[in-house]
C-alpha cells in the first residue's frame, strides 16, 4: 500500500499519522504539500488532523479549495481510497466528498480525552479487521466534532450502512444525549461516516495516536492493518 | 495624530524610568534623546528586560553541570540528553496581561515561550504551565480561569504542541494578580543549535513572520509596574496571538535551520524589534542599522517609536548569510509568511534607526547594555515562622480525606487537561495525571523526557528559604518518581514589588534555598524568567503582594522510556512508604482546609535525605522492582494513597501506622523526601532500603477497588473520584 499524507498550512497531526502508517507498511508515507496536484501511484490518501488555515472561516473550509483537493476529488472519482481524520474529516465534508457537517462541540469547549468507538459496519477497507459491535478506545482532540446532517441524509447513511463508528461507553452502549459516552454531542453518536462506495472514511477521533503499547495501547492499529490488507498490491 | 512631544524627565517617568536613570540616558547620549531613543532606553532598562532588581541575586544560582550545553543568557537553556540530542527549554510568565485579558494574555504567553525554544533550532515537543488564581469564591476568578485555560488550549492545540503537564493553585493573594507561567520543551540535534549573537558586518538583517501593528506597545513597561484600579483600561497593551501564523513560523524556521543560511536568530518577544535588534547586535559586538520603511506593517502611518516598541506577536529577526538570502526568501514564501530585509550589520557599535529618510535613533549599544541600572535593593530578612502548636482533628479520617481530595488545590484537574491536546505528536507516554511527571518520548529514539512544574507558595510565604528549596526538591522528586534522571531546571520567579524591603527579603531568601537545593541535588538552573511587581493596589491605597512563587520547571531523562512508571496503584502489590515521617502539619493543606488556619513552619527540607531516598527509588524503578510510584506532597500519605487508587481504580488496604504519632499528623503531615511505591514483596524491598540507609516500611496491600483505612472504614475508588472531580465543573459550569 502506497500512502500519501496531505499537508496544509496548519496541519499538525501529519507526524502522528506517518508513524501509524509506517508501522503497518514498513515505509514512510509520501508527504504532499497542498500546492501539489500529483497523486499518481498512490493507493491511499490521508487528510490528517490539525488546524488547516488556522480553522479561520470554518474548519476545513479553506483547505477544501486548495489545489491538492482538486486532485483528491479526481482521485475519489476514480474510486481511490481516502481517510480523513479530525480536521481531515472536516475537509472532506467541506469538499462534499462526505455528507454532513461538523459543528462546535455541544458544550462549546475543546475536548481532549479518550473515547470508545463501536464499529457499526464490517468488511469495509477501514473496518475489516473488526466485527460489527466491536469496541475500541481512541483519543479525540477537537473543538468542532459535533456531527450533524439533515434527516434525509441521516436516513440514507443509516440505511446504507455508512455509519462506520459511533461513540459509545466502554461496554458499547450508545446514548446520544449522554456527554460521557457521546462527548461532542454528535447526532446519533456518529463518530465516523463512509462514502457511498465505502472507499472514503471520515472520523473525528485519532486512531493514529493509539498504535503502540508505549502510548497506552494499540486499539487504533486494526484500522491501519485493515487498510494495508485491503489495498495490498 | 502624532502630536509633537517634548522629551524630558517627566516623559521619561511616564515611560517608567526614574530621574536618576534618565540622567544616565542623558550622559550616554550627550544630548536630549529623541522620542524613539527614549522608548528604546525605557524598555531595555525596564525590570522585565534588564532584571535590574534581581540580577545581583541571580548570579549566585548554580548553572553548570557536565550535561549543560547552554545555561542562562541564551533564549532558553540547553542540556545534553544523550545520543547526540539536546533538550531546549524555558519557562516564562505572562501574568499581567493574563489579568487584563485572560485569553490573549495566556495564549500569547504560550506563543512567546514557544518562540524562545524554536528560535534555538528545537522542534517544540511539549508545553507545560504553572497557574495561580485567586480565591474560588471571588467572582472574577471564574472568568480568569476560563480565559486562561481557553487561551492556553487555543494556542497550544492549534500549533500542535501537546500540553502535557502543569499545576494550579488557588489563593486570595492572587485575586488581582493571577500567575500564568508557560514552559516549552524542544528537541534539537546538538550540532544544530542556533544562537542569537549577530556576526558579519554587512550581513542582512531579516524580519519574518507577522506584520507589525500597534499592539502591545510598552508591554514590557506595564509588566514592570504594580496594578492599580485602572489596570483593565490597559487592554491595548496586551498583544493578540495568532497560533496559525506561529505554526507556519515554526515549520518555516525549522526548514531554514536545516540549511546553512542562518548566522543568528532571535524572536521578537517583550520590547519587540528593540530588544531583538539590541540584544543580537550587542551580544555579537557589532552595530546594526535598521530601515523601518522595510518593516512589514499592519497599519498605516506607524511611527518609528511605535514600530520599535510594538509587541506584535509571531515575529522573528535573523541575520543571514548574504548568499543564502534568496533561499531563505523562497522558504518563507512557501509558508506564505512575510520576509523582509530591514537592515544590515555595521561596525559602528551603534543601533541606528531610519524611517522615511529621517534618522530616528542612534544609540551606542555598549553603554545601553553595560550601564543598564543594577540595583542592590534594601531587604529585610524574613522572620522565622512560629512553630505550630498542638492541633486536633475535628472529624474522622475518612471524612477529612474526602474533604481534602475535593478541595480546590487537590481536586482533579481533568476539567482543565481535557481542554488541552495532550497527545498530538504521537509521543506522549504518560498524559496529565498518570504519573508524577509527564513523559514524552523523543521521536525515533527510546529516549524519554520527564517534565514537571512545581512550587508550594504557602511554604514560600511562611519561610521563603525553605519554600525555595522545597520547590526544587519537589520537581526533582516528581521526575525521580517516574524513574527518570533529573537533569536541570528552568525557573519563573514571581514576586511582589522589589522596592519593598520585605519583598526583596523574600526574593533573596527563596533564591538561597533554591540555589542550595540545586547544588545538592545536582540539578542546575539553565534558564528562567523573573516577574516582579505582582501586586494589586487596593481601593484604600494599600497594595497586596502575591505569595512568593518561584515556580520550578524540571526536566529529566529516561534512557529507555519503556522503564517509566506511573502513579496508578497496581494490583496485588505491597505498598511501601519511603522516607521518614514526623507528622509535620505546619502550613499543610490539612491545616488550611480542615481547620481554616494558615500557620506554622513549612516541613523541613533535608536535601541529603532527599537525595538518598530519591536515588534509591530511581535505581529500584530502573531495576524493575517498583511498578508504581507517587511522591508524597500536599495532603500527605493518605491523600497520596487515595490519588494512587483514583488513578488506576485499584484499591488498597492500609496498615495501622503504629508510630506514636497522632493519626492526623501521620496521615496528613507533609514531611518531605517521601514516596509511596508498589512492590512485589515489601520485606526484601525494605531490607534493601535499610542497607541504603533509606527509611522504608510496609504501608498496605493493594487489591479490590476500595481504599480501606486501618479502622476498617472503606471508601470506594468511585466515591473518592466523585468527590475529587466535583470542584472544577461546579466552579466553571455553573
Amino acid at each position: 500500500m502506497k500512502a500519501a499524507i496531505v499537508v496544509f498550512p496548519g496541519t499538525n497531526r501529519e507526524r502522528d499519522m506517518a508513524i501509524a502508517l509506517r508501522r503497518v507498511t514498513g515505509q514512510a508515507p509520501r508527504m504532499i504539500w497542498h500546492h501539489e496536484t500529483d497523486l499518481s501511484g498512490v493507493d491511499l490518501v490521508v487528510l490528517p488532523g490539525g488546524f488547516s488555515y488556522g480553522d479561520y472561516l470554518r474548519c476545513g473550509a479553506m483547505a477544501a479549495h486548495s489545489p491538492i483537493m482538486r486532485a483528491v476529488r479526481d482521485f475519489a472519482a476514480k474510486g481511490g481510497h481516502i481517510l480523513g481524520v479530525c480536521n481531515g474529516f472536516q475537509i472532506l465534508t467541506e469538499s462534499n466528498l462526505l455528507p454532513g457537517a461538523l459543528l462546535r462541540n455541544a458544550d462549546l469547549r475543546f475536548l481532549s480525552q479518550d473515547c470508545h468507538l463501536r464499529v457499526e459496519v464490517e468488511g469495509t477497507p477501514f473496518t475489516r479487521r473488526w466485527k460489527k459491535g466491536d469496541i475500541f478506545r481512541t483519543p479525540l482532540a477537537h473543538g468542532d466534532g459535533n456531527y450533524t446532517a439533515d434527516a434525509q441524509t441521516l436516513a440514507v447513511l443509516e440505511g446504507e450502512g455508512r455509519v462506520a463508528f459511533r461513540y459509545a461507553d466502554a461496554k458499547g452502549r450508545v446514548c446520544a444525549d449522554d456527554r460521557t459516552s457521546n462527548p461532542n454531542g454528535s447526532v446519533n453518536s456518529i463518530a465516523g461516516v463512509l462514502s457511498e462506495n465505502k472507499r472514503i472514511c471520515g472520523m473525528m477521533p485519532h486512531p493514529e495516536d493509539l498504535v503502540d503499547p508505549l502510548m497506552g495501547g494499540e486499539d487504533g492499529l486494526p484500522l491501519f492493518e485493515g487498510l494495508v490488507e485491503a489495498l495490498v498490491r | 495624530m502624532n502630536k509633537p512631544v517634548t522629551v524630558d524627565e517627566s516623559l521619561a517617568r511616564e515611560f517608567g524610568l526614574t530621574g536618576e536613570e534618565y540622567g544616565r540616558v542623558l550622559s550616554i547620549m550627550g544630548r536630549t534623546p529623541s522620542l524613539t531613543e527614549l522608548g528604546v532606553f525605557s524598555v531595555m532598562w525596564s525590570e522585565h528586560c534588564s532584571y535590574k532588581s534581581s540580577r545581583k541575586w541571580l548570579r549566585g544560582l548554580p548553572t553548570k553541570a557536565p550535561w549543560v550545553i547552554h545555561g542562562p543568557g541564551e533564549n532558553a537553556g540547553v542540556v545534553d540528553i544523550g545520543q547526540g540530542y539536546a533538550a531546549i527549554f524555558k519557562m516564562e510568565s505572562h501574568n499581567h496581561p493574563s489579568f487584563i485579558e485572560p485569553y490573549q494574555g495566556a495564549a500569547t504567553g504560550v506563543g512567546g515561550i514557544l518562540r524562545d525554544v524554536f528560535t534555538m533550532g528545537a522542534r517544540p515537543i511539549a508545553n507545560l504551565n504553572a497557574l495561580r488564581f485567586g480565591s474560588p469564591e471571588n467572582p472574577i476568578t471564574r472568568r480568569i480561569v476560563d480565559g486562561v485555560v481557553r487561551g492556553i488550549g487555543g494556542y497550544g492545540n492549534c500549533v500542535g504542541v501537546p500540553t502535557v503537564g502543569g499545576e494550579i493553585n488557588f489563593h486570595p493573594a492572587y485575586d488581582g494578580n493571577p500567575l500564568v507561567n508557560a514552559m516549552t520543551v524542544g528537541i534539537a540535534r546538538q550540532d544544530r543549535i542556533f544562537l542569537s549573537a549577530a556576526a558579519g558586518v554587512g550581513n542582512p538583517v531579516v524580519y519574518v513572520g507577522s506584520r507589525t501593528g500597534r499592539d502591545g506597545i510598552h508591554g514590557a513597561t506595564m509588566s514592570s509596574a504594580e496594578f492599580d484600579e485602572d489596570a483593565l483600561s490597559k487592554r491595548p497593551t496586551v498583544q493578540v496571538g495568532d497560533p496559525f501564523i506561529e505554526k507556519l513560523l515554526i515549520e518555516a524556521c525549522l526548514e531554514l535551520m536545516a540549511t546553512d543560511a542562518i548566522v543568528a536568530i532571535q524572536d521578537m518577544g517583550a520590547a519587540g524589534l528593540t530588544s531583538s535588534a539590541v540584544e543580537m547586535a550587542g551580544k555579537g559586538g557589532v552595530g546594526i542599522e535598521l530601515d523601518l520603511d522595510a518593516v512589514p506593517q499592519r497599519e498605516p502611518n506607524m511611527t518609528a517609536y511605535e514600530m520599535m516598541l510594538s509587541e506584535s506577536q509571531e515575529r522573528m529577526l535573523m541575520v543571514l548569510r548574504p548568499d543564502r538570502t534568496e533561499l531563505a526568501r523562497q522558504i518563507f514564501e512557501k509558508w506564505e509568511l512575510d520576509f523582509a530585509i530591514i537592515g544590515h550589520l555595521t561596525e559602528t557599535g551603534h543601533i541606528v534607526i531610519k524611517h522615511k529618510g529621517q534618522l530616528e535613533a542612534d544609540i551606542p549599544l555598549e553603554p545601553l547594555a553595560d550601564e543598564a541600572p543594577v540595583y542592590d535593593r534594601p531587604s529585610i530578612a524574613p522572620q522565622k515562622p512560629a512553630e505550630l502548636g498542638s492541633v486536633h482533628a475535628p472529624l474522622s479520617l475518612d471524612a477529612m480525606l474526602l474533604q481534602l481530595v475535593a478541595s480546590p488545590d487537590l481536586a482533579s484537574r481533568a476539567w482543565v487537561w481535557n481542554q488541552y491536546d495532550s497527545t498530538v505528536g504521537g509521543q506522549t507516554i504518560r498524559r496529565p495525571g498518570a504519573a508524577d511527571a509527564a513523559i514524552v518520548k523523543v521521536e525515533d529514539t527510546q529516549l524519554g523526557l520527564a517534565l514537571t512544574t512545581d512550587c508550594t507558595p504557602r511554604y514560600c510565604q511562611a519561610d521563603p528559604r525553605t519554600g525555595g528549596a522545597q520547590a526544587v526538591a519537589e520537581a526533582w522528586r516528581n521526575i525521580t518518581a517516574t524513574g527518570a534522571r533529573p537533569l536541570a531546571v528552568t525557573d519563573n520567579l514571581n514576586f511582589g514589588n522589589p522596592e519593598k524591603p520585605e519583598i526583596m527579603g523574600q526574593f533573596i531568601a527563596a533564591l538561597e534555598g533554591m540555589g542550595e537545593a540545586c547544588k545538592v541535588l545536582d540539578f542546575p538552573i539553565v534558564s528562567g524568567n523573573v516577574s516582579l511587581y505582582n501586586e494589586t493596589r487596593m481601593p484604600d491605597g494599600t497594595t497586596q503582594a502575591i505569595l512568593p512563587t518561584p515556580a520550578i520547571g524540571g526536566l529529566g531523562v529516561l534512557d529507555d522510556v519503556s522503564t517509566a512508571v506511573g502513579l496508578g496503584m497496581q494490583p496485588d502489590s505491597d505498598l511501601v512508604l519511603i522516607g521518614a515521617t514526623k507528622g509535620e502539619l505546619g502550613q499543610s493543606i490539612w491545616l488550611r482546609e480542615i481547620l481554616g488556619r494558615e500557620e506554622g513552619a513549612p516541613p523541613a527540607v533535608d536535601l541529603a535525605a532527599e537525595k538518598r531516598n530519591g536515588d534509591f527509588v530511581r535505581a529500584e524503578i530502573q531495576a524493575g522492582q517498583i511498578s508504581a510510584c507517587h511522591d508524597i506532597a500536599d495532603g500527605g500519605i493518605l491523600v497520596a494513597a487515595a490519588e494512587m487508587v483514583m488513578a488506576s481504580g485499584t484499591g488498597c488496604e492500609l496498615e495501622s501506622p503504629d508510630s506514636g504519632i497522632r493519626p492526623e499528623a501521620f496521615w496528613f503531615g507533609e514531611d518531605q523526601a517521601r514516596y509511596l511505591v508498589c512492590v512485589a514483596d515489601a520485606k526484601s524491598f525494605c531490607a534493601k532500603a535499610a542497607q541504603a540507609g533509606v527509611p522504608a516500611r510496609l504501608m498496605g496491600r493493594s487489591g479490590g477497588n476500595e481504599l480501606i483505612l486501618p479502622s476498617g472504614v472503606t471508601i470506594s475508588a468511585a466515591r473518592l473520584k466523585s468527590a475529587h472531580e466535583t470542584f472544577f465543573p461546579a466552579l466553571m459550569d455553573q
